[in-house]
Order: structure tokens, then sequence, then C-alpha cells
């Protein structure tokens, strides 16, 4: 499996650290309900399909990215900086 | 027999080998089949179960019989196919599975008790009494049963690992592999062009077919050596292509040749991970045997592993050789046999319309339907329309006809597509996406079909790619239709093999259908049909014609089981190249490692560091009074302990503060430049996620310490934050941990060593507790931090990594006259435990800011990581574990890490458990054993005595709990 870097280009997985779904990046705010905390740090979508996660390019340029990819057919359609995405950019 | 003329031998180079201990001689180019065919040696292999005589069925690596062992000792490799094995000199083969030898096999007692060890025989069997199974059954069954044996030991031979990237990669050297391979590389494409065998070819090499007018084995090799010219060409033979994973990727396994192999320090075969822009799978087809009662005597082979033997290495495995088959091609067999001046005793075709223009006695409309001779194939009986015949023959060739070689397709999960013409599966276009099967292996039987779809799917793979494919010119070939009619088994009694190498026969098909175990998944496993180490590759597609017509259904509703990799057998030892031993695991070492193994330290493994356990002095015999003298030395006079392992993280930029308030739940803003805090990090769980300090050198500048275990988790944490929290912080984070040696110096006289080695002095005014900056080192730029991890006065002085081991001979020099030294982990954990400072013994993942007694460092002023979890009722609920300290009161001094604790009175039982040990160490300052431990409302409990048990060790003792920090409570030793 490779991964395409938007810093470093396309590469091998080793390179990469799993971490999880991507909505780690939407932390709720310190005064949230109990409920909000749960779901973020506790419920997670188990999709059949298109999922997005975050990935670390540990042995690469150290970016946190959030890689699109589909869990039925193991093909990543994409990856983007989660500073972006957290940003909103994409 | 050998043969006077022809095959792919050199005649002119005998080679020697043994089998079973016995001496004898072939050819360069023969495999030890070939060989053992060619010396009349027809025995070479007991079954699985049964021990039945087996003699070899193919000529390929499907072969299920001709297994064997090569090797002695720790080199010894077992269940090696004789079929692959090239004949090297000295070569010493032995057969398996067979007590005391392979002609006399007293296990071969299994075959007259088979009417009990038939199908789910062992599940029926064996339930009970349950104790037995352990001691009786399954050692019984153990040695009954299976192939070759490891030899236990660790295998000294070197294996590789590779990887290669190609545009176009072409599995299969047969006429589609090398059309394609030959037109990708034409139009100027990277190919890599793998092939199981030793030579490229595949069938062109075991038939008697022309190309253009010339032998198809030249004309193979011919190709081959253009493309070998080629630079844009890879030519890899002696490779498997055992897998097709995701994104293009494939895995190979390649074999040394016996030359390359017997080079002192070659790897023996290399495991390859190959990514292909685009694949094309010519990996032809593989024959079928037809069930009939006692096929698998020794003397029945596949058709076209006969004709291989002829055409190929010059050898015929009879004097007087039946052909029996249901399709045209096994009359080629016939042909070729007759072609070589080898008696041919029938020709039979199941087919009642079959016809033949050759000379011999012919059947048609007939079957074979049982084999005599028990340890060499004497007669065949054949069922005829007027009755049954006897005919003498020493071999019998049988075709079912061919299957395509679909695995590589199936292996993300595709399944084939019934095809009734050719009665076999073909691949479904698009299961492994960018491959494309081209051949006998896509069902294209003839020759000129194969070249010509080989040409034809690389042109479009190309254009894909976008290159331009050159015109490419089809060889003449024969191109005869492919007839066929289906004939999985031939009725009658007795048994019937379908998968020769797991003894599994048309009759456990239809029990296991009878028991209900219908669907294929479950006939396999109840079967164990198709599950030994050739994966049924002669047998599965015939098993599913017999379930389906067992079960009435049909062979597409019936489905496959299955093709999961690898496609052929692959050693462990291939896979896991380079990952035996050191390899398993790197090593990192401290600046100062040679110099503690040069002082006789034993080195303890610290996640991939090493680091000192103690530094033992003559006359010490136990680490124990090394570790007790380091730690007075610490306390009385000064120690020195190299410390870079620990994580060292660079936080630099304008928001460098704010990111360390937010990751850190005390805060960090209002440090002030030149001094160190202790802070405590959460996970977003609110639990504990490291400690440490950080140090701030400038307005913008902090450097982090983290523990050594989790320096690279919060690197990446750190990272997160910033990254995927933070974004809007202007802050650049960089591990420098390896940029740095630096080394604790902890005792009473440190100031003095240190004022010993520094441009400039310190003092207590200048230089108080928790202070840092930067100092010059005898003329190199150190730092130096004033920080205590064992209680006493206290520094950490750091220099660039290349003057680490420097540092530490000189302060350890320095120290050893001031009545101080080196010490190792040992005693740093004695230090610490005596200050009551946690490590990740504590903070093991489950600990809460609460629990360890610092709930508040949680500032209220901020929000921080883990801030809104840390504040569930659950995780502040005086009744949690918190952290206490226990010293022990009773007859029994001993305190033991992992034991439990429980109320005095109480039964040490699960239900009373009242907490644990994390850490303990003999403290020689107090004269006593000390732990820390995990208590249900420890802090409100100092004073009471309770009962440790430890139920692994067998060790009671009463303690005392007590405040976590033993000695020095104020801290007056750190500071003054």
């Amino acid at each position: 499996m490779r991964i395409t870097c938007p810093i470093c280009g396309e590469r091998d997985r080793r390179e990469f650290y799993y971490q999880g779904d991507a909505v780690a990046l939407r932390r709720p705010d310190p005064d949230d309900t109990p409920e909000d905390w749960d779901a973020y740090l506790h419920l997670r979508d188990n999709p059949a399909g298109v999922t997005r996660d975050l990935w670390y390019h540990e042995m690469g340029c150290g970016a946190w990215l959030v890689v699109t990819r589909n869990t039925v057919t193991h093909e990543v359609l994409g990856a983007v900086l989660a500073s972006d995405a957290a940003r909103g950019a994409a | 027999m050998r043969l006077a003329r022809g095959g792919q031998i050199d005649r002119g180079q005998r080679i020697a080998f043994r089998f079973d201990g016995h001496r004898y001689e072939g050819f360069a180019g023969d495999t030890l089949a070939s060989a053992l065919l060619a010396n009349d040696i027809r025995l070479v292999g007991r079954s699985f179960k049964y021990h039945r005589p087996r003699g070899i069925l193919t000529a390929g690596s499907e072969e299920p019989n001709a297994l064997v062992t090569l090797g002695q000792g720790a080199a010894q490799e077992p269940n090696l196919r004789a079929t692959t094995l090239e004949l090297a000199e000295g070569l010493a083969a032995r057969s398996q599975n067979a007590w005391p030898s392979l002609g006399l096999d007293l296990l071969a007692i299994n075959d007259l008790a088979a009417p009990f060890l038939s199908a789910g025989f062992y599940y029926k069997t064996f339930m009970w009494p349950r104790a037995l199974w352990e001691k009786l059954y399954e050692p019984l069954i153990r040695r009954a049963a299976g192939l070759g044996a490891l030899s236990g030991r660790a295998n000294a031979d070197r294996y590789a690992r590779a990887f290669a990237h190609c545009d176009v990669l072409v599995i299969g050297a047969g006429p589609a592999g090398l059309m394609a391979a030959l037109t990708a590389a034409r139009a100027g494409a990277d190919v890599i062009l793998c092939d199981e065998d030793l030579r490229t070819g595949g069938r062109l090499n075991a038939e008697a077919l022309e190309l253009d007018g010339q032998p198809g084995a030249d004309w193979a090799a011919g190709v081959t050596k253009d493309l070998a010219a080629m630079p844009n060409v890879r030519v890899m033979t002696r490779t498997t292509v055992t897998g097709a994973y995701d994104q293009g990727t494939y895995g190979a396994l390649e074999r040394a040749s016996p030359a390359e192999a017997a080079r002192p320090g070659a790897a023996q075969e290399t495991f390859w991970n190959i990514v292909a822009r685009r694949a094309i799978l010519a990996a032809g087809a593989l024959e079928r045997p037809v069930a009939f009662r006692d096929n698998d005597r020794p003397g029945v082979m596949m058709a076209g592993a006969v004709r291989a033997y002829v055409n190929r290495w010059a050898v015929t495995p009879g004097q007087a050789v039946t052909v029996f088959g249901n399709n045209d091609d096994a009359h080629r067999t016939a042909a070729d046999l007759l072609a070589a001046g080898v008696h041919v005793t029938a020709l039979i075709d199941s087919r009642p319309d079959a016809t033949t223009a050759l000379d011999v006695p012919f059947y048609k409309g007939a079957q074979v339907c049982a084999a005599h001779g028990r340890k060499r194939l004497e007669a065949v009986s054949i069922a005829t329309t007027s009755g049954i015949d006897k005919l003498r023959t020493d071999c019998l060739a049988m075709s079912g006809g061919w299957n395509p070689t679909v695995h590589l397709t199936c292996h993300m999960n595709g399944r084939p597509m019934w095809n009734p013409a050719l009665a076999s599966f073909t691949p479904t276009p698009g299961a492994i996406p960018g491959l494309t099967a081209a051949g006998a292996c896509n069902g294209t039987m003839s020759t000129h079909g194969c070249l010509t779809e080989g040409a034809r799917v690389a042109a479009e793979v190309l254009v894909d790619l976008g290159f331009k494919p050159a015109d490419t010119t089809i060889p003449q070939a024969e191109d005869a239709p492919y007839r066929i009619t289906p004939l999985w088994t031939v009725p009658g009694k007795g048994r019937a093999w379908l998968d020769f190498q797991n003894d599994v026969t048309v009759k456990d098909i239809k029990q296991a259908a009878q028991e209900n175990f219908r669907s294929v998944e479950h006939m396999k496993r109840y079967t164990t049909q198709g599950m030994a180490t050739d994966q049924g590759k002669n047998s599965n597609v015939a098993a599913l014609a017999v379930l389906a017509d067992a079960t009435g259904r049909g062979i597409p509703e019936t489905g496959t089981t299955t093709f999961r990799p690898p496609y052929a057998p692959v050693t462990i030892a291939a896979m896991g190249a380079g990952g035996q031993g050191a390899g398993f695991a790197p090593q990192r070492f401290t600046t100062s490692h040679r110099a503690s193994i040069a002082a006789g330290a034993p080195m303890i493994e610290a996640g991939l560091w090493y680091r000192p356990s103690y530094f033992p002095k003559p006359g010490e015999t136990t680490w124990r009074q090394s570790c007790d003298r380091e730690v007075m030395m610490v306390r009385n006079a000064v120690g020195i302990c190299d410390v870079s392992t620990l994580g060292k993280i660079d936080i630099k930029g304008p928001g460098a503060a704010q990111l360390l308030d937010f990751v850190y739940t005390n805060t960090f803003s209002t440090l002030p430049v030149g001094r160190v805090r202790y802070g405590l990090m959460l996970r977003e769980d609110g639990h504990v996620m490291d400690d440490g300090t950080t140090a701030r050198l400038g307005p913008d500048h902090f450097l982090m310490t983290t523990t050594t275990a989790a320096a690279g988790q919060v690197m990446r944490h750190l990272d997160f934050v910033h990254q995927g929290l933070r974004p809007d912080l202007d802050v650049s984070i960089c591990s420098v941990t390896e940029h740095w040696a630096q080394c604790a110096v902890a005792g009473p006289k440190s100031r003095d060593l240190l004022n010993a080695i520094l441009d400039a002095p310190i003092d207590d005014a200048t230089f108080p507790f928790m202070a840092c900056g930067p100092v010059m080192v005898q003329g190199v730029a150190g730092r130096l931090f004033r920080i205590s991890f064992s209680g006493e006065q206290a520094y950490e002085i750091a220099v660039p990594a290349r003057y680490g081991e420097s540092l530490f001979k000189l302060l350890v020099g320095l120290a050893e006259t001031m009545g101080g030294g080196a010490y190792g982990l040992e005693a740093l954990n004695v230090l610490r435990i005596e200050k009551g400072f946690i490590t990740h013994a504590e903070i093991h993942g489950r600990t809460t800011a609460f629990d360890i007694g610092m709930e508040r460092m949680m500032s209220a002023k901020k929000d921080f990581i883990g801030k809104a979890a840390a504040a569930r009722p659950g995780l502040v609920d005086p009744d949690r574990e918190q952290l206490v300290g226990l010293k022990p009161v009773g007859a029994v001094k001993q305190l033991t890490a992992g034991a439990h604790l429980f109320d005095r009175a109480a039964e040490a039982t699960r239900e009373n458990d009242q907490g644990y040990v994390t850490s303990v160490g003999f403290s020689p300052t107090l004269d006593t054993f000390l732990g820390l431990a995990f208590l249900k409302q420890g802090r409100a409990r100092h004073g009471e005595v309770v009962r440790m048990v430890d139920h692994l060790r067998g060790i009671e003792a009463l303690c005392e709990v007590c405040d976590p920090v033993f000695f020095d409570k104020d801290g007056g030793r750190a500071r003054g």
C-alpha cells in the first residue's frame, strides 16, 4: 500500500503511522456536553466504503495527513495535510 | 529410463546425487524428479494420512506427492518438490513421512484402517475423554500424519528481501508471457518478466511444437536473449509470483540457482515486493487428474507431465505407457511417446466420438476404472462398452483436462467464472485492479492463441500507460481447437483419489455432503480438501464437481473456495529475511555505550535503546551489591548516568508557549527564560500520557524532555496537536533526541565536579534548582539543567552527540576521584523510588492525574488536552486506586512488583483486590524494601497495614501504607 504525501509524494505505507478516524480533528469546545466529548473520544463509524483516516508520515516529513480510502476495495483515493483540513481548506 | 536422444539436458555433464542414501547420476538440466525417473525410481514418498506409496505425478510446482527433505541439521529443509529441484552435484534428498523406510512403512497400516479414517474422523473420534487429547491423541496424530520435519534449530542460511518497480509485470514466460513482455519492452516500458521455472518458455519446453519452423524451446530462448539484452527489461527466472496485493503490489519468491546458492554468504532465496503499474498474468494452466480406483499408484501420472519428461528431459516414465484422457490434448502424449520410440500400450478416450490417426490400440468411450500394483503400477482395468479389459502397463498418462491458473486473480477476493466449453474456471476480468490475464490462464488453449493474446493484451496495457506499441509479428504456431467432455470420476468400488497430498477421496467429499457440509468452504474444512501445501492445485475443480453432483447443484452454483496467497509455498525465512536475531529490531546505542561495555556493565533494553544496568566493581558478586553501592555513592558523593535516551523535543516559534500550555496540564507561558518546569501531559481521554521537564531556552524557544518510553508517542502527539488542532499557532517542532548527549551529574558533590569542567563556574545563586542555560564545557558549547531525578542536588549536562563519549568518560573519571562514579538503571530506579518519582510503571496508561496525586497540576484557568475527559466523575472517584508508598512491616521483608494488595484479614481473591504494586526496590539509604503501589482510597489510608500477595511467585508480606515520598520529603537536598 502506498500513500501520496502532499509534501513527499508517493510513499510506502511502512513510512506512515496509522491513527484512526479523521473525526479527531473536530475537537469539541471545553464546555460542550459530556455526550459530545464521548462521541468525539469513543464513538467511531465502521464504514464499508469510503473513510477518512489520520496517518502520520513518521518516517518522512512528520506531516499528519487525512487519507481518503475505501475499506472495501482498499483503494487510496487521496491525501491532504491535516493542517489544511483543520483550517477548513479541505 | 533415459531416452537415447533429445531433451534440453547436457549429456556431457554428469551429476551425481543421492536419494535416501543411494547414489545415482543425472545430467545437467535435470530436476530431481526427472533424474529419479531416469533411474527408474517410482516410489518417492508416502502419503499424508494413509502412508500410501506415492510416485511423481507432475512436472511442476503443483506436485503433491514427490516431496523430499534436503540438508542436514539446522539447514534441513522439508517439503521441497522434487519436480522443481534442480539437480546439482552432491544433492542429497531424503523421502518423508515413512518409517522405518520408504519401502517398508509401518504406518501404512493406516491404509487398512481406512474405513475408520474417513472425513471428519478426528473430529468425531477424539472428542472425549477430554484429558486424553493433549497427552495421547494429539501426539499420536501428529506422529502419524504430516509431511517433512523441521530441524528445530535456527537456520544460519542467508535470505534476502528486495523491492522493485516497473511499468509492466509479466507473470509467466510461456508463449503468452514472452509475447507480452516482448511487445511491452519494444515500446519502451520498464518490464519485469517472472517465471518460476529455471528457464523461460513454459509449455514450449515440454512440447514437441514448432514456432516459425524452429523448436518452441529454441524460439523461447531466442526471445529471452533479446529481452535480456534490453536495458528496460529484467528477466527473473526461478521466481514465483506468489501473491497479488493492493495497488499493484506483487510478492515474488526468487530461488538462487544451485551454483549461486553455493557461494558463501549468498542469499538462498529472495522475497520480492514488486510494484507494477500494470500486470499481465500469463500463468498458463494446470492439468487435472481423473478420479478412479487407486489412481494414486506410483506410475499414474499427468499426461502433460509424461510429455514434459519425454520432450524436455528425454526420460520416459515407463516402458509401456497407457494414455487416458477426455480431451484432444491427451492424444499429444501418445504421439510424442511414439515419436520418441516409447511403446504405447493403448490410448483410451472417454469420449465416444473421439478419433485418432495414431497407430496405437485405441479405446473410445472407455475409461480406466482401476490401477493395479502397489509400489509401482503393474496394470490398469479399462471399462469399455463390452466389459472390463485388463492391460499390463507400467505408466498411465492421464488427463482430465486443463485448469487455467486463475489463482492470482482471486487474491483480492475475486471469484473466477465457470466456462462450460473448457469445463473449467477462467478469471473474472478486473478482479485485480491493473491485472489482465492472457493465454492459457485466460482459457486460450492453442499456442497461436496464446501468442496472439499475449501481444494484444500487452498492446492494450501499453496504450493505457501512454506508450505507443510497435507492430508485432506473431510467429507461426499450432492453432488446434481444445475439445473436452468433462470426466471427473470413474464410477466403481474402492477409493478414488482427488487430493493426493491430503489423502482426500471421492467418498470423503460425498460423505461431507451427506453430513450436510454442503457449502464448498465447509466441505473443504471437513475433508481437508485443498488444504495441503499444494493447496489443491490438481484437485480443487474435480472436488467441486463431485460436491456439485452430490448436492444436486451445478458447478457454478457450488462455487469455489477462496484462493489466497501464496500461490506456492514460501519459506518463512525468505518472508522474514533480515529479521532473525539482532535483525529483529533496530538497536539504539548511546554515545557512552562502548564506555559502559568496557566498564563491564550488563546492558538492558529500554525500548530500542540499550542502557547499562549497573557497573560492577571488583569483589561485587551480585547486582544488588553494585546497585546498593551506586545508590549510596549518589547520596553521599556524586554519580554519573547517561540520560540521553530520554526524548528531547525542540519547540520554537511565537506560538511555542501557547502550544505547551495546551498540551501540558500546567502552565508554561509563565515560565521565565532560563528556568525548567516539570510538566504533566494527558491523553485526550483524561489519562496520563507522559511527564517530564521542559526548559525555556529563549522567549520563543523551549526544550521538552519526555520519558525514554514515550518519546515517539509524544513527538507524534505534539505534531498532531499542532497540525490537527492548532494549525493557527506559528511553531516548529523537531526531535533532537539523537543530537544531544546528556548526562546526569547527581549528588552532594555534583557542583564541585561540574566546576572542574565548566569554563565558567556556577554557584547556587546564579544556578539555583530548576535553572537552565548555555554553558561552555572545555570549549564546547553545551547546555546545563539543574534538575533531579534522584532527589539529590543534581544537574543534567548536554553536549552535541559527537562529544558524548568524551563527556561521559571525563565526568566518570572525575567522579571516581571524588568517591563517586557511574551508576546504572538499577540504582536510578532505587533513587527515584526513594523519592516517590513516577515512571511508566506508574503512568501505564490507565492512571489519571488524580490517581498519582497530581490533580492540582491541572490548571483551572485554561483548556488543555484531556481536561474535559479528566473531569468525568469516574476519573476523580475517591474510590479509585491512588498512588501510595509501601514498606514491609512483617516477617517477610521482600516486596515484588505486580503483587496485589488485600485487607489484612481478607482472603486474597479477586473480589477482595484493593490494588497492586507497580515498582519495588531495596533502599540501602533506608535499609528496607520500598514499593510504589496503587491502592483504593490510598491517600486516606497512610499508616494502615495491608497484605501484599504475589500469587505467581508465592510471596506474601505485610506492608505499611505510607506517603510515596520516602526520603527527604521537603526536597531540601535537591535545592541546597
